[in-house]
């Protein structure tokens, strides 16, 4: 893959996304203005319910700078198409389409507009911001919820602990599509998630982004750490920065000694009822997910 | 630099200037988010080496390159303290919004 690296140097000035209303120390909205800076003025954006529509589309105010337009929930990928469709049949040259959904959008109600979306091929970039929960609610568990996350709908206490089910495989779940491009990225390696998006565009095709955004509100961290807490997160291997081309996968960091799980676990308010046992089942799933990622190549 | 700013254009008024069909302009704000900060990055030029880490990771966008240091759009920053953090020589340190 061959792409001019995006770095403080080299990206836009220009600002598409700006006086939002979006939490203090927000990831998701981190990622969105660093997709749209890298993408530009001509970019045809679409996002369902979810925070980066909530706190932008506040009429009178409108917090993006280009074209966007707000999707049915379910219904992303399919809007993505249509964009892709009326642009083609205006003539229009020298643009792009972008779809930026949460993790609920993307991996639970929006799975079946995102498979379509890849199944048509249209050239297309799709971002999954995963902040773990739908945060936009109020903190309800979705497809993306780690293991042992506290959330309104699987709270911890005296009978729980916390969400019981694994996070679902997104990445490769969209790589099995036969995807022209695909990949994993974290808003605490921003530079790597920018040079993805910008991959992303010079491909033919359909392309997938899913970034690890955290969310202060949600996961119980100051709003200053959400930097190091998306850095950690990949430090510790509970998420991996891979790619997915030529149908081949692509491992992009390996951390030769992972760092300390337990210090990102109880940093965290959401994780905060976990016992050593507990913090022990997500370092052998980890482990486990590793053994497999461990035949990407580099 | 293209970069949203307050304007009074989308402000309604009357009935009559509510759009038709759903669509606004874009880029458009019509108030400030300073009231949401209880602490304020206070940036000291003669730190700073220009490494732009803050302006890549102000999730507001609020940090801008200015020759070659940075500048803060006090009217938008949450005062989150992001910057703080990443920057390795504290050209940036948060203080309380008096």
């Amino acid at each position: 893959m061959i792409a001019e690296r995006v770095t403080a140097q080299n990206i836009s000035d220009n600002e598409f996304f700006y006086g939002h209303k979006a939490c203090g120390g927000c990831g998701g909205s981190l990622a969105v203005r660093m997709a749209l800076k890298v993408l530009g003025e001509r970019t045809l954006l679409t996002l369902p319910a979810g925070c980066m529509s909530a706190v932008s589309f506040n009429y009178p105010q409108m917090s993006y700078a280009n074209n966007a337009i707000i999707s049915a929930f379910a219904g992303t990928g399919a809007v993505m198409s249509g964009l892709k469709a009326g642009a083609e049949a205006m003539g229009l040259k020298d643009y792009h389409v972008l779809g930026i959904a949460g993790d609920g959008g993307t991996a639970d109600i929006g799975l079946q507009a995102l498979s379509g979306l890849i199944d048509r091929n249209d050239d297309a970039i799709y971002i999954c911001y995963d902040n773990e929960a739908y945060m936009n609610t109020g903190i309800q568990k979705s497809g993306l919820t780690p293991y042992g996350s506290t959330t309104t709908t699987t709270p911890a206490g005296s009978k729980g602990k916390g969400n019981i089910k694994q996070k679902k495989n997104l990445f490769e779940i969209v790589a099995a599509h036969g995807i022209p491009y695909a990949a994993t990225a974290s808003v605490g390696y921003i530079e790597d998630f920018a040079t993805k998006v910008k991959r992303a565009s010079q491909i033919k095709g359909t392309s997938f982004i899913h970034v690890l955004a955290p969310c202060p509100t949600g996961w119980g961290i100051d709003t200053s750490e959400t930097i190091e807490v998306a850095k950690e997160v990949v430090d510790t291997g509970l998420w991996y920065l891979a790619e997915f081309y030529d149908g081949e996968y692509h491992l992009n960091r390996h951390p030769k000694v992972f760092s300390d799980v337990t210090h990102y676990i109880r940093r965290q308010g959401r994780f905060q009822h976990l016992k050593d046992e507990d913090i022990d089942i997500i370092i052998r799933s980890r482990d486990k997910t590793w053994k497999r990622i461990e035949g990407f190549k580099e | 630099m293209i970069r949203p700013s307050i304007t009074e254009k989308n402000k309604i008024e009357k009935l009559s200037r509510l759009p038709q069909g759903g669509s606004c302009k874009a880029g458009v704000l019509i108030e400030k988010n300073a009231g949401w900060r209880n602490k304020c990055p206070v940036y000291n030029p003669d730190k700073c080496t220009g490494c732009y880490q803050c302006y890549m990771y102000c999730p507001d966008g609020v940090i801008s390159k200015e020759g070659k240091g940075i500048s803060i759009d006090y009217d938008f920053c949450k005062g989150c303290g992001i910057c703080e953090k990443i920057c390795k020589l504290q050209a940036i340190v948060m203080e309380g919004e008096t």
